[in-house]
């Protein structure tokens, strides 16, 4: 099996990861496409252990889902905060701080 | 990509088969996740997208972080999310306005993004064959995790209560 396989999958996920960050309006959509961003972080991670044979990469890989996990926490914690304030989770109409 | 041919005879048909069909459906499915007009809709498709990670986890020969991914993100972090997409609207089915007013602004960003990440890639790692070396053994990992990576495993249980309270104070009413 090559590398390339395992880093071009990862590639493919990012680049869905950023395009559902840049177009979607929804808070917990955006929180979905982080979600597919550090899925392909990690799948790289794994894929590079495999390589080198070092088990590192295993390590953080199980670092990044543990850090996924409190951020997904946190993340929805405040969408739901902004919900109960303002009844929306439409990014673009919490523009308060904008210049 | 000679070394796609190069390197035929001693790969290993079926794992690279599996490889294959498990990122098509990956790959579909995520595309599904970012395009889909129903939120829970999206929330499901990204259940196939976070399985397949696992399955392509078993497929790199991480067995143990393969369990991990099932256990926390499809047990945990997508009961999480359809808790938040239930509590943060009504609405069942199609919605409208789920995309941003610039939206397609970010498919040239995403193409050219990948473009260049394929372009790096190949031009990196484009020979380098993945040796079989068989599953990593669970007590390498946590031998690992009790040795050199203790401090920073520490770190993250702190990070985790953190986030737990966290998530508790900032969630809770009034």
């Amino acid at each position: 099996m090559l590398a390339v396989n395992f880093l071009l999958l990862a590639a493919a996920l990012f680049a869905i990861g950023v395009y559902g960050v840049i177009a979607r309006r929804n808070a917990v959509m955006v929180l979905m496409s982080i979600e597919l961003i550090l899925n392909a972080v990690s799948l790289n991670l794994v894929a590079f252990s495999l390589m080198t044979g070092a088990i590192d990469g295993q390590v953080f890989a199980l670092y990044v889902i543990a850090i996924a996990a409190a951020e997904v926490g946190v993340g929805l914690a405040m969408v739901l905060m902004i919900y109960r304030n303002r009844k929306t989770i439409a990014l673009d109409e919490l523009s308060e701080m904008k210049g | 990509m000679s070394a796609v041919i190069l390197a035929a005879d001693s790969v290993n048909v079926a794992q690279n088969v599996a490889f294959g069909i498990i990122a098509a459906i990956m790959i579909f499915a995520a595309l599904n996740v970012v395009t889909t007009k129903n939120v829970v809709h999206a929330a499901l498709w990204l259940v196939v997208v976070l399985s397949g990670i696992a399955a392509q986890y078993i497929l790199a020969a991480a067995e143990f972080v393969a369990v991990s991914q099932v256990l926390v993100y499809i047990g945990a972090v997508m009961v999480l999310f359809l808790f938040g997409i239930m509590l943060t609207r009504a609405q069942i089915g199609k919605e409208f306005g789920l995309n941003n007013k610039g939206w397609a602004l970010g498919i040239p960003v995403a193409l050219g993004l990948f473009g260049l990440l394929a372009w790096v890639i190949l031009d990196a790692f484009g020979d380098d064959i993945l040796p079989d070396r068989g599953p990593a053994p669970t007590v390498a990992l946590s031998d690992q995790f009790l040795s050199i990576y203790l401090v920073p495993f520490l770190a993250i249980s702190f990070v985790l209560l953190a986030a737990a309270i966290g998530a508790i104070v900032l969630a809770r009413k009034d």
